[in-house]
This record gives C-alpha cells, sequence and structure tokens, in this order.
C-alpha cells in the first residue's frame, strides 16, 4: 500500500530543545497513526512540520505524494487540519466560518456555500448554523473545527489532540465521527495524550518522547513486547506491602510497581488465570489480607512506563492527567472480573 | 451526530481549482477583508467606540485647549486653531488603525486561525491585507463621521471637493501603511492585549513631535527637523494645503523642503512604509508561530 504520509530523519530544534530529533514515519493510505506522548514529546511540532507550518531543520516529509518543503501550496490543497485549539472565528456564524474556508481552498463561493450546508447537517450544526460560533459549546466548536478540515474532503487528515478538553460524551461522538472519515478512506494521524483514544481510533502507534519515536506497532504489539497480563492486588494493611511483593516474586514476570498511597501492586505475569489462583493461596499463607486482587491486560500506560520510566503525563498536565488515570484504573478494577471470567471459559 | 447521513459523505475526493498569482492573491484577500468587515458588525462597540475617541479629541482640543493655544503671528481667535487642528486631528485618527491591525492579528494567532490560514492553499499575504483593507474600511467611515462632527462646529474646507477629496485620500494612504506597522506588531507580540499598548505607545510621541497640534517652529531648535522629516508631519501639512487650512498671513508658513513639497513627500513616505513592512510582515506571516 502507498504511503499517504512518509517522514525521514525530520528534525527541529528550539534553541537548546530538541522538539525533533530525527523522527522517522510512514502511514500506509486509509490507516491511522497515532502520535502517542506527553506534553512537549515533540507531537505538536510534527503535525506543524507536516502541515507546513513548521520548516524543519533538515529531513524530508511527503503527504499525499507532495513533497512538503518543495510544493508546500499544493500540499495545503490536499490536507485538513483540526488542531487543539478550536480554531474557528468565533464572530462569525457556523455557516460563514466553513463557507470562507472553503473560498481559501479555492472553491467557488457557490460550492462552498452548498458545502458548508453539507457540513453542518452532518456534524448536527444545522440549528446552530445562523448563530455566532461564540454562541457554541465547546463540544460544537470542536465539530465545526473539524467541519472545517473536512471542507475540501481531503485525503489525508491531521488531528493534534482533537479531544483534549471535551466531556466524555463529545469525546465518544468526535471517536464515532472520525472511525467514519477513516472507514471512507481517509488517512489519518492523530496526535493524543489519550492511551484510551489511540488504542481505540488508531491501526498503528509510533510512541514519542523527547522528539524521537521510541516504539511503533500496534496496541497489541506494543501491549504484546512488554509482556502478558499484570496481577493488580490491593492489599488491607500498608505494612504488608513489602511481604506481598516477597509472595508475589515467584510469579513476577518483571519488576512489580507498588503505589504505597493506595496499597497497591501491580506485577507482570505470563500464565494467565491460573497464576491468579496461585497467587491468591500464597498471599493466604502468608496471611496476608487483600481488598481486591484482578488481572489484566496491560494498557498503553505500561507501555508507555515501561518505555520511557516515566508515565505519560509530565507535570504540565498533572491535574488533568491523574484525574484521568484514576477513572481508567477504576474502570480497570471494574472489567477485571469479567476478563478472568472469559479466560477460564 | 448524525454519521448516518452518509448519503452526501464527509469523504470523496473534490480537488480544488488551482489558481495562483496576483488573481488569486486578491481574491483570497477580499474574502479575508469580508470576513473582519463582518466581524465589525457583529461588535459595533469597537467601531462605535473607534468613532467617538476621535470626536473627543475634536471637542477637547477645539474648545478646552484651542483656547490657550495661540499660533505666532496669527489672527488670534479660537477659529483660526479651529481650522489649522483638523487636518492633524484627521491624521491622528488614521494612524490609529494600527491598534486595530496590531491587536486583531494577535488576537488571530492567539486563538489558532492564523495556523488555521497557514495551512491552506491561500495567498500568503491574504490574511494581512485583509485585514488591512478592512481597517482602511473603518478608518474611511470614521473620517466621514469625523468630517460631519468637524463642519457642524465650524470647519470649512477653502479649496473646492476635488482637493479636499485628495487630502482625505492621502491622510488615508497614510493610515494604510501605518496599519502594516500594525500587522508587524501584531506578528512579533504575544497577546493581542500587549499588541494594542504596543500598537499605540509610539503613536503618541510620533503624531505629537510633529506639525498636526502646534507648528512646529514654536518647538525647541533641536526638535524642529524631526517634526519636520517626520512621514506624518508631511501627510498633515499635504492634508492642510489641499484643504486650504494653511495658516492664514502674516502668520509664518513653514520653508523646510518637507513641508513645501508635503504632498508627494506624503505620497512617497506612505508607499515607502507601505513597501516595508508590508514585506516584513508578509516574511514573518510565513514563519509565524501561533
Amino acid at each position: 500500500m502507498a504511503a499517504a504520509i512518509e517522514a525521514e530523519d525530520l528534525v527541529k530544534t528550539f534553541g537548546d530543545v530538541h522538539a525533533l530529533d530525527g523522527v522517522s514515519l510512514e502511514v500506509p493510505e486509509g490507516t491511522v497513526l497515532g502520535l502517542l506522548g506527553p506534553n512537549g514529546a515533540g507531537k505538536t511540532t510534527m503535525v506543524r512540520v507536516l502541515t507546513t507550518l513548521l520548516r524543519p531543520d533538515s529531513g524530508r516529509a511527503v503527504v499525499a505524494g507532495v513533497d512538503v518543503l518543495k510544493h508546500p501550496n499544493q500540499v495545503r490543497g490536499l490536507i485538513g487540519l483540526s488542531g487543539q485549539y478550536a480554531a474557528v472565528d468565533e464572530y462569525l456564524t457556523g455557516r460563514e466560518n466553513l463557507q470562507m474556508v472553503g473560498e481559501l481552498y479555492q472553491m467557488s463561493p457557490r460550492d462552498s456555500r452548498a458545502r458548508a450546508v453539507e457540513l453542518l447537517e452532518w456534524f448536527n450544526l444545522s440549528d446552530a448554523a445562523n448563530r455566532t460560533a461564540k454562541t457554541y459549546s465547546g463540544g460544537m466548536r470542536r465539530r465545526l473545527d473539524l467541519a472545517a478540515a473536512l471542507v475540501v474532503r481531503p485525503p489525508v487528515m491531521f488531528l493534534d489532540e482533537p479531544t483534549t478538553g471535551l466531556d466524555p460524551r463529545n469525546r465518544m461522538a468526535l471517536w464515532e465521527v472520525i472511525e467514519t472519515l477513516v472507514g471512507e478512506g481517509t488517512t489519518l494521524l492523530l496526535t493524543t495524550q489519550y492511551l484510551e483514544e489511540a488504542d481505540r481510533l488508531a491501526h498503528d502507534i509510533a510512541v514519542v518522547d523527547h522528539g524521537k519515536v521510541i516504539a511503533r506497532g500496534s496496541a497489541d504489539e506494543l501491549k504484546a513486547e512488554i509482556g502478558g497480563e499484570r496481577v493488580e492486588i490491593v492489599v488491607e494493611d500498608p505494612a504488608h506491602l513489602a511481604q506481598a511483593v516477597e509472595a508475589l516474586a515467584p510469579y513476577a514476570k518483571g519488576e512489580p510497581a507498588v503505589e504505597r498511597h493506595t496499597r497497591g501492586i501491580t506485577v507482570p505475569v505470563s500464565g494467565g488465570a491460573s497464576v491468579l489462583a496461585d497467587v491468591i493461596r500464597e498471599l493466604d499463607a502468608r496471611t496476608i489480607v487483600i481488598q481486591d486482587i484482578g488481572l489484566r491486560r496491560p494498557t498503553l500506560d505500561d507501555v508507555f512506563l515501561s518505555l520511557t520510566g516515566h508515565a505519560t503525563f509530565g507535570d504540565e498536565s498533572e491535574g488533568e492527567g491523574d484525574s484521568d488515570e484514576v477513572g481508567e484504573a477504576g474502570d480497570a478494577a471494574a472489567t477485571v472480573g469479567a476478563a478472568v471470567e472469559g479466560k477460564d471459559s | 451526530m448524525s454519521a448516518t447521513t452518509t448519503t452526501t459523505g464527509a469523504i470523496g475526493r473534490a480537488t480544488p481549482v488551482q489558481r495562483g498569482g496576483a488573481v488569486q492573491a486578491l481574491r483570497d484577500s477580499w474574502v479575508v477583508a469580508k470576513r473582519n468587515l463582518r466581524r465589525m458588525t457583529r461588535i459595533p462597540e469597537i467601531v462605535v467606540f473607534g468613532m467617538l475617541q476621535p470626536v473627543m479629541f475634536v471637542l477637547l482640543f477645539t474648545y478646552v485647549m484651542g483656547g490657550a493655544i495661540t499660533i505666532p503671528g496669527a489672527p488670534s481667535n479660537a477659529d483660526t486653531y479651529k481650522q489649522y487642528l483638523m487636518a492633524g486631528i484627521f491624521a491622528q485618527t488614521v494612524t490609529f488603525a494600527v491598534a486595530g491591525a496590531s491587536a486583531g492579528i494577535a488576537e488571530d494567532m492567539n486563538k489558532g486561525l492564523v495556523d488555521r490560514f497557514r495551512s491552506l492553499p491561500m495567498a500568503r499575504s491574504a490574511v494581512l491585507v485583509g485585514r488591512t483593507i478592512a481597517d482602511l474600511v473603518q478608518s474611511a467611515l470614521t473620517l466621514v463621521v469625523l468630517g460631519v462632527v468637524a463642519f457642524i462646529i465650524g470647519w470649512r474646507i477653502h479649496d473646492g471637493v476635488l482637493k479636499a477629496l485628495g487630502g482625505f485620500g492621502l491622510l488615508l494612504l497614510l493610515g494604510y501603511a501605518f496599519s502594516w506597522i500594525g500587522a508587524l506588531i501584531g506578528l512579533s507580540v504575544r497577546s493581542p492585549e500587549a499588541a494594542t499598548s504596543a500598537g499605540l505607545v509610539w503613536l503618541f510621541p510620533l503624531t505629537f513631535v510633529s506639525n498636526a497640534f502646534v507648528p512646529v517652529s514654536s518647538m525647541p531648535g533641536w526638535l524642529q527637523p524631526v517634526a519636520y522629516w517626520n512621514p506624518f508631519s508631511a501627510s498633515v501639512q499635504a492634508a492642510r494645503q489641499l484643504f486650504g487650512n494653511l495658516l492664514p498671513p502674516p502668520a509664518p508658513q513653514a520653508t523646510v523642503w518637507p513641508m513645501v513639497h508635503a504632498v508627494w513627500v506624503s505620497i512617497g513616505w506612505s508607499l515607502l512604509i507601505m513597501a516595508l513592512f508590508s514585506w516584513l510582515s508578509v516574511r514573518k506571516y510565513r514563519s509565524a508561530v501561533g
């Protein structure tokens, strides 16, 4: 399959910061590549280079068969960009915004108008078409921004953290739209901090940190790379943590992660449900009281942690990141039982 | 989201028409200008207050300061100063387009709109041309209102309508040239607030160290050449000549070269400023980081 996006050894330095430190990647036509990484990893810089907004210091990039550095204006006619800030004019109506973008894509005013109506309908914004974007909710603005990126039905799209700051309902809705687009053949490069998002939308994931691609593969491949399932336990008495780690040691296929404040231990294992039974017996024999125990598949969080030695969220986004991780951990715990049952049958 | 209604489809290949050159640049600029003019109708406060400010200046200078400012050699009555003053106020008003352009472009940068525009296959100059054109339209409207107010309080032209229109034309040309300075400021600062003050702070010395409000001959000797060669002074002087508002004899007339040839000097300055700052601005826009 031909590559719709091709980057070769892109380098971009801002002062002493290596925003891109030799990044190469390839996105086959009709597929989705998720660029996954913490804030400041170089994801946005990558998007800016590929969408002609930023010239790299060195390297080569080809989008939709056109050299980005040699023919930037031709590339601009073939791509759609939607960023993490909804870039719409808040004093124009939804319709006016889309019509303007259409005309600036060099469509005739008539075609632009027709396309605007079509997109507003598709994004469920028809009722708000003649209201200024200032009156839109965050989710509506994001939809309008995405619609603007779709005006010329571009074969290649770039979405820079499309759902950052959206509530779960709007995030889901946007995911559905993105899935439809991809179903219709659009090639997509997506940056995200949300592991769940990359997991759901991307065929292929490139994990980026400090301007470098540190891992590449499908979500399943990446998870397989760092080992099988994890056993998670929560002990009742924090004093038992050390003992519990000792009890788990014979089954561990890697370093256990201990979180003192949640009294939790996570340890990679192999062997599925039978390991879980063994672990329970072992803990029981040492009279360690456990509050919770479960077996789960590794998440991309685990991937990130084991690849970089730090969690996905850097210092800058701690507040947001933390609350999110709590949510995910909760979900994971809730599904543990089901997962184990599934394995048994 | 009604992803089910895909009969029209969000996807499908539609290659936009490839254009290029001056025709596309003009068309794109017009699309952006239309957008900015539309914005003005949505935020009329900006336009209204933009007009009120120079009207205040006219009234304050005429009725508050006018009585105290006597022009050496000129017949000393308030009417003389009023006739003299108007060209200066008009000129100062058009240069305030700088603040509009700088704040507007800084806001577009801030909101990510410049990124969107830069990712579109449009002329690289269009965002800035569209903005400055919209500011020009606003300046022209403001001048109309200001002209009417000035007429009501007794300002008159003495050399015919055509020449007077020529005078207004030169002032608008100056304002347009200055709005390109505003464009560069807007692209260079980090926030719209900073853009507004950065756009205005240098305008005060520039407009006051000139012949706009008092005759240059009343300034200290070392300051006079600065004031005479100030591009702003040339436009004020040119407008005064074309309005027939030069000080009546026996007041001494400025005999310095840029004042004698004010019309041509004013056109020259404006074109020079426009050329230099449009070149710098478009260059900056190409690599703008929002």
